[in-house]
């Protein structure tokens, strides 16, 4: 049995090793700053900074979106609101949604995009795609941190004459807060570490996106540019990218650790 | 009074917001030409009209807002719907050129030819999705076991980090890794042990592998939240009975968080089965029936990936396609209403 948690931890030492030995050497302060340009590919200089931004122009507005979304409905959820034979029904659609390849929302939005006649992708479809992703992660991490408040504090809420609605929003969000950072944190990695469906949706550029139209670069859709290429320099650079893909996924997870730790202080236990 | 109980130049704001905006509006229609602007500006005017004439009371915000949670939870309901018809209308396409039967049981997939068949890319599917389940569950099973009830505090809270990470740790990450890693190692050792010397390490097995690793914190994750939900005296009460420590964990925590161990397991078979990037890194993409483990292949989820840049020069391979997304969901879908039923079914069975 220990030796099976060791295969799990040495697996994951296995990966931040590969990518640190690989990437570190490719990093350096020109490539974090400078736009690919025109010949990031092909050997020459430049960076990945437009990837670094498109990832992140892809995934906060989309977090945020399903942010909104996820809460609302996670809040909705409850008994207060709904029958739970309904509750249960939306739970499970939200569960299929969850279980749902990525790759699934790419083919989707890509269809809509064929439909309407635009070619190349964009932006706008990179972040429905995501959003669409994210809201089943959000919603169903903060309804499990929901169903954990105890009834008392509902029941002292109510009495005190508030309205279900004011008891959702001020009461019950404030005490489900660590789930709800924990949640929407979480749905935030997946997102911008999710390569399958704006592989699909938002094209390459290496420049800024400056409009919701724009192709934009991703930092996952560089990595699987750079490794296609038959340069052995070109190639190494996927791993720099790599590396802060990872940087980014480990920040968010000790960010998400500090917060919850954080927040859970002023709950009531 | 229009306003309930607001001050004189609370009004009056309002008033001014009023009026601006609904001159912004018409200067937007009229002279920008910008709808959009003139849509949203419409929007607020009507709201400020609407609030001087209407008696805000806390039970009208609570009517309001709670239809407004309504309209969102059925909306998402409504996504699930749209998400499902759209699949469907677009792999109409090809399969009113194609029968079902042609398209699943033929195994020829060739695009340009106008050759659609899948035969060969699902058993690859079923193949690698096995594997790196029969890989993944026993060490996932057991290090959830090992993890909840034998490890000591401090090594649980070292553990734990670990699994959160890896479980967040991108697909394309790990396809990387694969690519330097599994590949050379597949090609030089693995394979020539098993006697196949021409493998080119981009195989079924390599992705099996990877899959694996993929896997394990899905299942740990949820197997150690199930394990942790049953009851502190269950477990005292077959200790007390003479039993050790393994009989407990085999008779009486496996038994009572059964259903959760095995919803962890369908989760972690969806992963598998839906990953798209890590495995198209290192399959080898070619649409073959395999005739051996090291052998290049293709799954469902790859094909999508490393055909949709032909999608503008083929009309209907994008129906293709879809049809194969459809697949995807719809095996998905059936998976987790299995999960769904086992469970409630098990849930009533187990209970304890």
């Amino acid at each position: 049995m220990l030796a099976s948690v060791f295969i799990v931890m040495g697996s994951l030492i296995l990966i931040v090793t590969v990518i640190v030995l690989n990437g570190a050497p490719s990093l350096s302060f020109e490539i974090l700053t400078q736009t690919s340009g025109g010949g990031f590919y092909l050997g020459a200089g430049g960076g990945f900074l437009n990837a670094i931004v498109g990832s992140l122009l892809l995934a906060l507005p989309a977090t945020g979106l399903a942010f909104v979304i996820g809460i609302i409905i996670a809040l909705y959820l409850q008994k207060d609101f709904l029958k739970p034979g309904f509750a249960n029904f939306v739970r499970l659609c939200l569960d299929i949604l969850w279980g749902v390849p990525s790759v699934v929302y790419g083919v989707f939005c890509l269809t809509i995009m064929i439909a309407i006649g635009m070619t190349g992708g964009s932006l706008l479809f990179g972040v429905i795609a995501l959003t669409l992703l994210e809201i089943p992660i959000i919603t169903r991490s903060i309804d499990e941190s929901i169903k954990m408040i105890p009834l008392g504090l509902k029941e002292s809420a109510y009495s005190l004459g508030s309205t279900k609605f004011e008891t959702a929003m001020k009461v019950v969000r404030k005490q489900a807060m660590p789930g709800i950072i924990a949640g929407v944190l979480l749905g935030f990695g997946r997102g911008i570490g999710d390569a399958a469906s704006i592989l699909l949706t938002v094209g390459d550029s290496n420049y800024f996106p400056t409009s919701l139209t724009d192709q934009t670069a991703a930092l996952p859709t560089m990595i699987l540019n750079l490794v296609s290429m038959p340069d052995q320099v070109v190639q190494n650079k996927a791993y720099a990218v790599a590396f802060v893909l990872l940087v980014i996924v480990l920040l968010i997870s000790m960010v998400t650790r500090y917060l919850t730790k954080k927040s859970s202080k002023h709950i009531i236990k | 009074m229009p306003v309930s109980n607001g001050s004189w130049i609370k009004k009056y704001k309002l008033l001014l917001v009023g009026i601006v905006s609904l001159f912004l509006s018409f200067v937007f229609l009229f002279i920008l030409n910008n709808f959009f602007l003139f849509a949203l500006f419409l929007f607020i005017f009507i709201i400020v009209l609407v609030y001087n004439f209407v008696k805000v009371t806390r039970s009208l915000v609570d009517l309001l807002g709670t239809r407004l949670m309504l309209f969102i939870t059925v909306f998402v309901v409504f996504l699930f719907f749209l998400l499902l018809a759209i699949l469907i209308d677009g792999s109409l396409n090809i399969l009113q050129k194609e029968s079902l039967s042609d398209l699943i049981f033929s195994s020829t997939w060739k695009p340009f030819s106008g050759e659609f068949g899948l035969f060969a890319v699902i058993v690859d599917t079923m193949i690698v999705t096995a594997i790196s389940m029969i890989i993944a569950v026993p060490i996932s099973l057991l290090s959830a076991i090992y993890i909840a009830e034998y490890a000591p505090k401090k090594f649980r809270n070292i553990v734990r980090p670990f699994i959160d990470v890896l479980a967040g740790v991108p697909s394309v990450v790990f396809g990387l890794c694969a690519l330097l890693v599994f590949v050379p190692v597949v090609r030089e050792d693995v394979a020539p042990f098993f006697g196949s010397t021409i493998s080119s390490g981009f195989s079924l097995f390599t992705a099996s592998l990877i899959l694996s690793i993929m896997v394990f914190p899905i299942i740990i994750s949820l197997c150690l939240e199930s394990f942790n939900a049953v009851p502190q005296a269950l477990k005292e009460a077959s200790l007390s009975l003479g039993a050790t420590k393994w009989e407990t964990v085999k008779k009486v925590i496996f038994r009572a968080s059964g259903p959760g161990v095995l919803a962890a397991i369908f989760l972690g078979f969806g992963r598998a089965f839906g990953e798209t990037i890590a495995v198209s890194m290192v399959i080898g993409n070619q649409e073959l029936i395999p005739k051996s483990l090291f052998g290049p292949g293709q799954t469902l989820a790859s094909l999508i990936a490393s055909n949709y840049t032909e999608v503008s020069s083929i009309p209907i391979l994008a129906s293709a396609l879809i049809f194969v997304a459809l697949i995807l969901f719809v095996v998905v879908l059936i998976f987790n209403l299995l999960g769904y039923l086992v469970l409630r079914r098990a849930s009533k069975r187990w209970a304890y």
